[in-house]
């Protein structure tokens, strides 16, 4: 594939589970990957996108993501995204880019408390943005969920923000675009993004839905999004 | 000196947790219950025996790590 002078480096904590399925669908992509420790100081300087992955991180003791925070790789990881690299944080990287501040918000107890794994229709909100540049707004993907605190908190005022600067990315809904919210998100919403749009964040797991005999492949359309600018 | 850290959510941001308890109680017919909230404390052995300044540092623990200021408060108590 032609991707492969594009560099996906994925962060791994202690407990952290995607990370080498997130390596797996970004090499199918033709991206080349490194999996980086999180004691480590650095982030390779040919990264090109930086994905924190998917888990429980230090076993979500405290709050999901709280502890991944202080890890020695988060202050490389402020730096990468300051200075404008491309960061996504999926399901637990998600909750750990609230808890850092490097996206808004903060991921609760889901209502029902308990834990949900299924697949999901998602509603593409805005993209104009490099993640989802290849879907259309409206656009109806299926992508999984697996998650006990995925539901997305934000105050009124900055949710009003979120709207303006078309910072929501994806919302739940059922297969015709109606807003069904499985967890309690705020406005259904189940991704966003910084305001400079290059830190994204999302419950679901685009990487789990990379082939269609699995489920699903809308990933593919997601993720590919970021391997060619 | 002795910190307990009570953590909850803050008033405004719905806990679901405190609504589930709050639903056990009223099935169990503890009926004159009118709201209930879920939140962890946290107990913290400090070495500092100044007070002002054991508050000072543990306020700090407070916004850095021990709760999500987003969501959630904190009440210190120091014993």
């Amino acid at each position: 594939m032609q991707n492969s002078n594009i560099k996906v480096s994925i962060l791994q904590f202690p407990g952290t589970n995607c990370e080498y399925d997130t390596q797996h669908a970004f090499e199918k992509l033709g991206a080349t990957t490194e999996i980086i420790w999180h004691k480590s100081e650095t982030i390779p300087s040919d990264t090109n996108l930086l994905v924190v992955a998917g888990g429980f991180s230090y076993g979500d003791y405290l709050r999901s993501g709280a502890i991944a925070k202080f890890s020695p790789v988060m202050k490389a990881v402020a730096k990468y995204a300051k200075d404008g690299g491309k960061v996504l944080g999926i399901c637990n990287g998600f909750q750990v880019l609230t808890e850092v501040g490097l996206l808004p918000g903060a991921l609760k107890r889901n209502d029902g408390l308990h834990f949900i794994s299924k697949h999901h229709t998602l509603k593409v909100e805005n993209n104009d943005n490099i993640f989802l540049k290849k879907l259309n707004n409206g656009d109806i993907v299926n992508i999984p969920i697996a998650h006990h605190d995925g539901n997305y908190y934000i105050d009124q005022d900055g949710l009003k923000e979120l709207y303006e600067n078309k910072q929501i990315l994806l919302t739940y809904s059922d297969k015709d675009g109606k807003a069904l919210n499985p967890n309690g998100s705020v406005d259904s919403i189940a991704g966003v993004c910084n305001k400079e749009k290059n830190v994204f964040g999302l419950m679901p797991h685009p990487e789990r839905a990379m082939e269609a005999i699995l489920g699903s492949d809308d990933g593919v359309k997601m993720l590919e999004g970021f391997l060619n600018p | 000196m002795k910190a307990i850290v009570n953590v909850s959510l803050k008033a405004g941001v719905l806990d679901s947790q405190g609504k589930a308890v709050h639903h056990a109680l009223d099935s169990l017919h503890f009926n004159g219950v009118n709201d209930v909230r879920v939140g962890k404390q946290i107990v913290l052995q400090l070495e500092e025996t100044d007070k002002e300044k054991a508050m000072s540092d543990v306020t700090k623990m407070c916004e850095e790590l021990l709760a999500n200021t987003v969501i959630e408060d904190y009440v210190i108590e120091l014993i």
